[in-house]
């Protein structure tokens, strides 16, 4: 199997506290990977370290070969980690369309040019407004991001990513607070990504009949550690998944 | 052609579109339209503020920044061309030379202490700036061979600024062409360079990026944003123009001291023009300037007026009448700040665009 990301031994550890226990996984292009576990099981730390908004205690994140590990976020995403966040976080007083612009812009490389104006850079807006299509965003473009109701911030959250155009992508909790008829448009995007099949997806889900359905391999983290990997049907069927996860819940 | 001038960034309310027209068409034929050494110096020192309100709105109103040590950066331009000019004797060479040590002091100095303190959290580094600014005023006013301390440093100007200059002998329109006439329109142009061009940053790949980083800065970082970088250059670009802003009003003055260009009172002034004006609009530095300035300028002499008139009514009116002596300006100059905070928190500039954006259907 060929190896885009991949993480060794990755640690970290909030006083006494390990939150992520030296979980060593390496994840293949063309693959959505679903990364499950009851709450507070480590999942999102785990997305922080790769993508480098937490810094590890110990171990370390390689992507193509290239170790991130000593990276900050922003070097981290220009080498091409994408995240979309669990809480939505954008850019509130901006309009949408402005959010979205800003990934397309930082892709272009172009946040230090301070001499030509911004909106002569066409190119920029109009890749914005494809991305912002593909949400069915578009028509509420002009609008401030923080006038939109939930479900479409979290659309607008995926557009962002989308728009950094990352060769990892990583979602967490994509469709977590969306009405019933809003769930598609994200899945359909998860879907379309799979499909290019040289995009490595991580996808933390508690929708257990989504993980079933995109998922090419699940990974269970328990108390930060690595505790299944594998085929859905094989992981979601192990006693381990049952008593950690499966059981505790009622989401399956 | 103008709005490429403009950056494409409109003023997006005709109230605010006349409004600026006004101002810019007052200070551009200020000289005319005002004659008197009083109204022409008061027009000067809008221009000059127009410069320096914009650069504080750079750091503030784009970026986010607070920072205390605006005042210090304006000091040191003034201070750069006033001991050139007191040094080497009145000329261009003296003037470029103060400019160009105050901009590179200036640069290095807003460079270290952007990159060792803006990664901290804002509150302090607000403080940072503070305890910076505090020490350079003391600093400033302590060199006295060097400042003039407390006293100042008078200086002569390059003799086409000089008042003895002339250009022609007959008056033209009724103003005299002397050489407070050139100085005048040297301020004017530069000030409106100047602000082009800051107008211009604002609205770049770059400034958009500043504007995402005072949204979000956590998010500007996770899109690939370092913030560092242009929280640093931000600060760098503020401090830049605000020394350009310094050395224009030097040029103006003819002197230079601790009060004029480094006083804590003028950091306080500038903040008050950027909030009444519209923080992150840059137009909100030219009415900003421009209204508190003229308050400034004319409120004493308007209440004077007003505590005269008042002054012959009896028992109630004494009372109206104090409150109206000119002594009370400042109270004045507080209750109108309260009252545009209050009703206008988005600033004059913020609340006339966000009419013009909910009159649109």
């Amino acid at each position: 199997m060929s190896v885009s990301l991949e993480t060794r031994n990755l640690t970290i550890r909030f006083g006494g506290h390990v939150a992520v226990d030296s979980v060593s996984c390496a994840f293949a292009p063309g693959t959505l990977t679903a990364i499950v576990g009851p709450n507070g099981a480590g999942k999102t730390t785990y997305f922080n370290l790769i993508s480098g908004q937490l810094r590890a205690t110990a171990g370390q994140v390689f992507l193509h070969g290239e170790d991130l590990s000593a990276m900050s976020a922003p070097l981290r995403t220009r080498r091409g980690i994408g995240r979309a966040f669990q809480l939505t976080n954008l850019f509130p007083n901006l309009t949408v369309l402005e959010n979205v612009r800003l990934a397309v812009q930082s892709r272009a490389r172009l946040g230090l040019n301070l001499w030509s104006v911004w909106s002569n850079h066409r190119e920029l807006v109009g890749k914005a407004e494809e991305v912002l299509e593909l949400v069915a965003l578009k028509d509420r473009r002009h609008v401030a991001a923080a006038a939109l109701a939930h479900g479409d911030q979290r659309k607008l959250e995926v557009a962002i990513l989308m728009a950094l155009e990352p060769d990892v992508f990583m979602f967490d909790e994509p469709t977590a607070g969306m009405s019933v008829d809003e769930v598609p448009v994200i899945l359909d995007l998860v879907r379309r990504l799979k499909g290019e099949r040289d995009k490595t997806i991580l996808l933390v889900e508690h929708k257990m009949d989504v993980v079933r359905e995109l998922a090419d391999r699940i990974i269970v983290l328990h108390n930060g550690a690595l505790v299944a990997d594998g085929e859905p049907a094989a992981v979601i069927a192990s006693p381990v998944v049952q008593e950690a996860y499966l059981g505790v819940g009622a989401q399956a | 052609m103008l709005s490429a001038l403009l950056s494409h960034d409109r003023p997006a309310s005709r109230l605010l579109a006349a409004l600026l027209v006004a101002i810019v068409v007052g200070l551009a034929f200020a000289p005319f339209l005002f004659p008197g050494a009083k109204s022409l110096s008061v027009a000067a020192k809008i221009l000059v503020f127009i410069v320096l309100v914009a650069s504080y709105d750079l750091l503030l109103g784009y970026t986010g920044i607070v920072s205390f040590a605006h005042t210090m950066f304006f000091g040191i331009g003034a201070y750069g061309v006033a001991i050139a000019l007191a040094r080497l004797g009145p000329g261009w060479g003296a003037v470029a030379l103060g400019v160009a040590l105050a901009l590179a002091l200036s640069l290095v100095l807003s460079f270290v202490i952007g990159l060792f303190s803006l990664r901290v959290r804002a509150i302090f580094y607000a403080m940072i700036t503070l305890a910076v600014a505090a020490a350079f005023q003391t600093l400033a006013s302590q060199l006295s061979d060097l400042t003039g301390g407390e006293d100042g440093l008078s200086f002569k100007v390059p003799e086409a600024l000089t008042p003895g200059f002339s250009l022609a002998d007959a008056p033209f329109l009724g103003v005299s062409l002397d050489g407070r006439l050139l100085s005048y329109y040297l301020l004017f142009f530069a000030a409106a360079a100047l602000f082009l061009v800051m107008l211009r940053i604002v609205n770049s790949p770059f400034g958009r990026v500043l504007q995402a980083i005072r949204e979000n800065d956590f998010r500007a970082e996770a899109l690939g944003y370092r913030t560092v970088v242009y929280r640093t250059l931000s600060n760098v670009l503020g401090a830049g123009f605000a020394t350009l802003a310094g050395a224009l009003l030097a040029l103006w003055l003819r002197y230079n001291g601790p009060d004029t260009s480094l006083s804590f009172e003028i950091m306080l002034d500038i903040l008050l023009m950027v909030v009444i004006g519209g923080m992150g609009t840059m137009y909100g530095a030219v009415v900003g300037a421009t209204l508190f300035i003229l308050a400034q300028s004319y409120l004493q002499d308007l209440m004077r007026i007003a505590g005269a008139a008042l002054g012959d009514l009896p028992a109630a009116g004494g009372f109206l009448a104090a409150l109206l002596s000119p002594d009370r300006w400042l109270l004045w100059l507080g209750v109108l700040f309260v009252l545009s905070v209050y009703y206008f928190p988005a600033g004059i500039v913020g609340r006339l665009r966000a009419r013009a954006a909910a009159a649109k259907p």
